[in-house]
């Protein structure tokens, strides 16, 4: 008999009980809960009257729609709506005794953020959120993905989830990242190749010596996107790398207990032998850092290329894609990247707003200026955790210094429901993961690119190769 | 949740391929607490020449009337013809929500992006997987002829476009069951609910900590 993969693996684990027509219930050990898809769920258990299985299991905190700019009570928020889904989370919380790290709590932030950083997250688990960037926690060997609101409801009232088993990918990373390569050039390179529907109906495994190199930051940023080649769920076999990320933290286990844990956690990884129902492997030596020129992820290309002739596309629908895509951004075939200018800059979301993340953009911003012709440079820490944590090595200081507004945590410009936004026309430099028509405000145009390749586009105000940044 | 057994209705073909949930329901509609109401806001950048905020009266917007929707011979559609990976991107809820608020009652394509793909059946809402060379044909049709109907049988697993052979499509047995009974699957699931704390207790046994 074959081996099994890691997905394999995580499936059985959970498997609850299947049923004679296929489908199969599986337990989930997680649910992470915020504003924006949750209250509706909530309002089903009420009004069926249903209670929370286990409220242990769940963990809240408001991210979607919270402005970046400081305040102290729901009352503060000046947008109506966005003040009614706080409040609400707030509400529904309380009643259902379910912990929610609120307005004011450091451990506030991003869902996907928050929870790996609160230890909330461990390997082994099965994690889900009512947002599709929920496989970003499947770098720390999870199985991990986005559910509807119907699901959220399902899993509070009987933690579990009927679902159907995917099928295996392995996409292998081997060898060394060059130079200005960073986890976000890697995975918008592997969205190039496979397509943004490339993994549909595929649990994604990162592997590969590349990927290992990885801090678990890393891992989470090429998990996250996982979505955006079509996957559900992206995961990262167990390491030491793994392991010394969760030790420590609050809702880790400790004592016997942890070392039962790292016993067990050292299992999660595909056998020798596991069969992968489709296996890719990339040469590292072949990535260069990365910008998106259209209107889905998979519209992508190094810096130092020119745009892409939807005429030598040969397939009919991907080519009316392009035509379309040139036409909402504004650009050209064949123009080169380094020639499109940005109107502003965002650097955050659940990608990329890690510490290693602002890191990395501050690394670029030190003893440098925003260029004049960009409006706004927005950095945005994923939580109140990670923003302390920069504060403490001064990072703030430097994006001041360089003319960037440092933030309070949230989602803020990756879907632009809170103030933060782009007009219609201006073009983005972008860290965080979607490209879509308005998605960073009605009419605006979003480039996706690493924190770093953010930072040197803020200062030259066009796009720049990081590998020749002396230069530009 | 409402049953799904047969549904006769005009199609409107949407000649798009990934279509994304932020095209479907933009984000500054998903502020609601409610499950309805999204249908007036349904493509929202697409089908208004402005731009849309939560609470107004779509009705006295200013409309693209290029827009396929806009246009009246596909008023009162009911079924939606549209191209590969349709609903990718956000898991929101509020899209589904939003197509069947408008009218929808089923989609056809030659796929669909996974969680959108799930989040249709827990609404009643049919999405159905043709081949491209059958979605093709089906867009020609549309075209050709003004008041195009399509017939969807779920029990026999069949579209029947007016006037032409029925066309096969595959759907798992589970969610067929649910949609043709209307079945409320929380329900379904909570009568397993000894069998769910019995896999707790092995859990609790082999891993603790999950429990803490």
């Amino acid at each position: 008999m074959a081996g099994k993969t890691l997905y394999d693996k995580l499936w059985d684990a959970h498997l609850v009980t299947e049923r004679e027509d296929g489908s199969a219930l599986i337990y989930i050990d997680r649910q992470i809960i915020h504003e924006v898809t949750s209250p509706q769920a909530f309002e089903g258990l009420r009004l069926a009257g249903r209670k929370p299985w286990r409220t242990g299991a769940s963990v809240a905190t408001i991210d979607h729609n919270v402005p970046t700019t400081p305040f102290k009570s729901a009352a503060e928020i000046v947008d109506e709506t966005s003040r009614i889904q706080v409040q609400t989370l707030q509400d529904n919380t309380k009643e259902f005794g379910i912990t929610e790290f609120g307005i004011g709590d450091v451990r506030q932030g991003i869902v996907h953020v928050m929870a790996p950083e609160q230890g909330a997250v461990v390997p082994g688990m099965t994690v889900v959120c009512g947002d599709s960037h929920t496989s970003t926690n499947g770098a720390l060997a999870c199985l991990a993905h986005g559910i509807g609101t119907s699901e959220v409801e399902h899993v509070l009232a009987t933690q579990t989830l009927v679902a159907k088993k995917m099928n295996n990918m392995r996409v292998s990373v081997e060898g060394e990242l060059g130079p200005g390569v960073t986890a976000k050039d890697v995975v918008l390179h592997i969205i190039g190749i496979i397509g943004t529907a490339g993994g549909t109906g595929y649990a994604l495994e990162f592997a590969g010596s590349a990927i290992r190199s990885l801090s678990m930051e890393g891992r989470m940023t090429i998990c996250n996107m996982s979505i955006e080649a079509g996957a559900r769920a992206g995961m990262v076999a167990v390491d030491d790398v793994t392991i010394d990320y969760v030790k420590g933290r609050p809702f880790a286990p400790s004592g016997a207990d942890w070392d039962k844990a790292v016993e067990y956690w050292r299992t999660l990884v595909s056998d020798a032998d596991a069969q992968f129902d489709q296996d890719i492997t990339i040469d590292a030596a072949d990535i260069k850092p990365q910008v998106s020129w259209g209107t889905s992820p998979e519209m992508v290309v190094p810096v130092d290329a020119n745009l892409p002739d939807p005429a030598a596309e040969s397939d009919e629908v991907k080519r009316s894609g392009m035509t379309r895509a040139y036409a909402y951004m504004g650009l050209k075939p064949g123009m080169p990247v380094t020639d499109i200018k940005v109107d502003r800059v965002f650097i955050g979301s659940c990608t990329n707003s890690r510490i290693e993340d602002l890191r990395a953009a501050a690394e670029v911003a030190r003893g440098r200026k925003k260029s004049a012709s960009v409006k706004q440079v927005l950095v945005v820490p994923g939580s109140g955790l990670v923003k302390r944590q920069a504060e403490q090595e001064g990072l703030d200081k430097i994006f001041i210094e360089a003319g960037f507004e440092w933030r309070e945590p949230g989602c803020s410009m990756c879907l632009a429901m809170n103030p933060d936004r782009l007009e219609a026309g201006e073009h983005c430099a972008s860290t965080s993961n979607r490209n879509f028509e308005g998605r960073q405000g009605n009419g605006g145009r979003t480039h996706l690119v690493s924190p770093a390749m953010a930072a040197a586009a803020a200062v030259a105000g066009h796009f720049v190769d990081i590998r020749e940044l002396d230069r530009a | 949740m409402e049953k799904f057994i047969r549904q006769e209705g005009l199609v409107a073909p949407l000649d798009r391929a990934n279509v994304d949930t932020d095209q479907i329901i933009p984000k500054q509609f998903l502020k609601s607490i409610k499950r309805t109401g999204f249908g007036p806001n349904l493509f929202d950048e697409w089908r208004y020449l402005d731009e849309g905020f939560p609470g107004q009266d779509s009705s006295q917007r200013p409309k693209n009337e290029d827009f396929v929707l806009n246009q009246a011979r596909y008023q009162g559609a009911s079924i939606l013809l549209t191209r590969r990976n349709f609903g990718c991107g956000s898991s929101r809820e509020h899209a589904p929500w939003a197509l069947m608020d408008f009218g929808f009652k089923a989609i056809i394509a030659p796929s669909f992006a996974d969680i959108f793909y799930n989040n249709c059946f827990k609404n009643g809402l049919l999405p159905i997987v043709l081949s491209e060379d059958n979605v093709e044909a089906l867009f020609r049709a549309v075209e050709g002829k003004e008041g195009f109907r399509i017939t969807i049988d779920l029990e026999q697993q069949q579209v029947i476009p007016e006037n032409g052979e029925p066309l096969p499509f595959e759907i798992d047995e589970f969610r067929k069951h649910c949609l043709l009974n209307g079945l409320d699957e929380i329900g379904l699931t909570l009568n397993e609910a000894d069998t769910i704390r019995a896999y707790e207790a092995r859990r609790a046994e082999r891993e603790p900590w999950i429990f803490q």
